[in-house]
């Protein structure tokens, strides 16, 4: 085993991501050139710190899209010569070379690194997006009704909010858990929104032309029985789909965790609006209360939201990396970031770097989607 | 005031009931009452067997009835038998509270005037240069989560400066010992109140009287110090108070990370163990804390904001 110099470490890394840095140059210039008609997403180009912000969260994004074509090997391939290796370390036998240095197992840390990306970034957003679907759809009512409604909505929000994140954690994610229909009957509550969500918008907006509406309604009860019997029940007619069981109940739980936050959000929002002249003037036109909700408060209330949804994707990341730090749902062999805190730290006293790629990844994506919500508050208050 | 009090404490009531019974009504499930006959065994049981220990030690009574149990117990101060460490949890808890009670002591003394301090600093000249820095460093904290300030102040500290320890140990209040875990555990939570008090005091500093103030000819210190920072102060009071709950979570992770044992480290063993009774009482004591917060927070609020009033 030897050792190649840290500038030649860092020049080959640099390499490596060409693609990435090339695709960050093409999406940056391009949107710069047109920001003024991109509207709020164009104005994180006004600030320096927001282009930093959406260059960390753009950089890895597309090193999640081109994770195959970046690491050099395969992120649970072993070769024991590496093993617990150091920065720069190299077989002169094999010629196989690790930028950052080898695990335990003699994993190449910067493969798992870049392929670790890509459970973040699909389970990070995905589970926010529906935990989104989930609070918007039980807040604008209970911020626009109050009363029963509100009561009945906001006690079970401060019921699980209540709870502490890792006690409900060890509750939900565990392999005992999964026999029973706990996951499953959790999944299919909350995948169930989504559907739920575009039907109301749907319904709301075209109820005068029948024929329009009831194509869109089919097409989309089609997409979404199909997505639905694919991720919930693994019941997938093409093949094309599928959830692993651990994965719909680390689903399941963020999306518990996080859901009652963007409900108190919504219905914040939604009972500061709901006096404003034009909702007033919606209800005097005699339009349908999801109407007034979805169509009239839903777009005004949508800058805080976003911003929350930045600030969200990020502290999901956190709860991600949490789980795998626990050890809690994802495969042991996973290559996600808390994972790899999980396996690395042990060794901190042989190798310190070990455990580096994995923190400052997850520290550096979190910073990214901060950044970004922190300038896109900024921005939306401006005007 | 009084009926504001009593509705919600019934509503406290409530929400400890309802959780209580969720986590008993988890706990209880049948894989997890298998995992704790076989990890009572020894693992080396057969599936007939699991069924008649669990029959034996009476986990085949009906849910109710077990629940209806544990709480005339707790109404009595008992809070059960621990499987896990052998012995009753009122002999585990005490003591394990209290050696996370200093540890969370120490985590407030460093966090909340640090914290205050950036947020006035920058909240003073909005916009100005050290806004900017400030608000970057927060910004920073906030995205360092305990797992990961942690991990690397132990690669600094500990494996290569030496400086201090990378384990600590309970009840022990030394530098050494106790740096690291306050350190990881304040860094996090700092930029949060930072922002807070830093949005609060950027409105404080633009509203009229403060601008009165400046007409009058006063210093900027003196407007500062006498007229902006107790008005600034009421909104992240309510922060600082709601940090409790949060504080427990990082417990955990931080006691794990730094294997300390107090009650997040009991919280672990039991979970892992599916120790029922002294998950229960761990649940118990952390949904009483975040209710009671709740409480004061919203108490605390009325009484420094006399332009809120509660009916």
């Amino acid at each position: 085993m030897q050792y190649i110099e840290a500038h030649q470490v860092f020049i080959e890394i640099i390499m490596r991501l060409w693609l990435v840095w090339l695709c960050i140059f093409v999406i940056m210039v391009s949107s710069y050139i047109v920001r003024k008609r991109l509207g709020l997403y164009g104005k994180i180009y006004n600030s320096f710190t927001g282009v930093i912000g959406l260059c960390i969260v753009l950089f890895w994004f597309l090193c999640a899209i081109f994770a195959d074509q970046i690491a050099p090997y395969d992120p649970l391939q072993q070769f024991y010569q590496l093993k617990r290796s150091k920065v720069g370390a190299f077989d002169v036998e094999t010629g196989v070379t690790f930028l950052l240095g080898g695990d335990n197992l003699g994993r190449d840390l910067f493969s798992r690194m870049i392929h670790g990306s890509q459970t973040v970034l699909t389970i990070a957003p995905a589970a926010t997006l529906i935990a989104f679907l989930v609070g918007v759809t039980l807040g604008l009512p209970a911020g626009y009704y109050g009363k029963r409604i509100d009561a009945i909505l906001s006690f079970i929000a401060n019921l699980i909010l209540a709870f502490p994140v890792i006690l409900l954690f060890y509750l939900l994610v565990t392999p005992g858990i999964r026999e029973t229909f706990v996951p499953v009957g959790m999944a299919g509550l909350f995948f169930l929104f989504p559907i739920i969500f575009l039907f109301l918008v749907l319904c709301s907006r075209y109820r005068e032309r029948p024929v329009l509406l009831s194509m869109q309604l089919s097409a989309t009860l089609l997409v979404g029985v199909w997505l639905y019997a694919s991720l919930v029940f693994n019941a997938d007619p093409f093949h094309l789909l599928s959830l692993e069981p651990n994965e719909l109940n680390i689903f399941a739980a963020v999306i518990f965790a996080s859901s009652p936050g963007i409900f108190r959000i919504v219905r914040g929002l939604a009972m500061d609006i709901k006096t404003r002249d034009y909702i007033t003037a919606a209800q005097t036109r005699g339009e349908g209360v999801w109407y007034i909700m979805l169509w009239e408060m839903l777009p005004n209330i949508r800058g805080p939201l976003v911003v929350d949804m930045c600030l969200r994707i990020g502290y999901t990341t956190i709860l991600l990396g949490t789980l795998g730090f626990f050890g809690l749902g994802l495969s042991p062999e996973s290559s996600d970031w808390g994972s790899m805190i999980n396996q690395t730290r042990k060794y901190i006293r042989i190798v310190p770097t070990m455990v580096l790629p994995a923190t400052l990844a997850l520290s550096s994506l979190i910073l990214g989607f901060n950044l970004l919500a922190d300038v896109l508050r900024e921005q939306s208050l401006k005007d | 005031m009084f009926i504001f009090i009593i509705k919600r404490l019934f509503i406290m009531l409530m929400t400890m009931m309802v959780l209580t019974f969720i986590v008993f009504y988890l706990v209880n499930m049948e894989p997890n009452l298998r995992k704790l006959a076989k990890e009572q065994s020894n693992n080396r049981i057969t599936e007939v067997e699991v069924q008649t220990w669990l029959e034996k030690n009476g986990y085949r009574r009906p849910i109710i009835e077990r629940y209806g149990e544990w709480l005339l117990n707790l109404s009595k101060g008992d809070l059960g038998y621990s499987t896990r460490f052998r012995k009753p949890v009122n002999n585990i808890m005490p003591q394990r509270l209290q050696y996370t009670g200093i540890l969370a002591f120490w985590v407030m003394i460093v966090m909340v005037p640090s914290a205050l301090l950036i947020g006035i600093l920058a909240g003073m000249r909005e916009g100005s240069k050290v806004d900017r820095g400030l608000s970057v460093v927060s910004i920073v904290s906030t995205a360092t989560p305990e797992y990961v300030s942690g991990i690397i102040f132990t690669v600094i500290f500990s494996s290569w400066l030496g400086w201090l320890k990378g384990i600590a140990k309970a009840g022990d209040v030394t530098f050494i010992n106790f740096t690291l875990p306050v350190m990881t555990m304040a860094i996090y939570g700092v930029g949060y109140i930072a922002r807070m008090t830093r949005a609060s005091m950027t409105e404080v500093m633009t509203s009229q009287y403060i601008r009165t103030a400046h007409l009058k000819g006063l210093s900027f210190h003196y407007i500062v110090c006498k007229h902006a920072l107790r008005n600034a102060l009421i909104a992240p009071f309510t922060v600082i108070i709601l940090q409790f709950p949060w504080l427990l979570t990082g417990v955990v992770i931080v006691e794990k990370l730094f294997n300390y044992k107090g009650f997040g480290w009991v919280l672990i063993e039991a979970a892992e163990n599916n120790d029922i009774d002294l998950l229960l009482s761990c649940s118990l004591v952390s949904v009483f804390i975040v209710v009671v917060t709740q409480l004061i927070s919203d108490i605390g609020y009325v009484f420094l904001n006399p332009r809120i009033r509660v009916n």
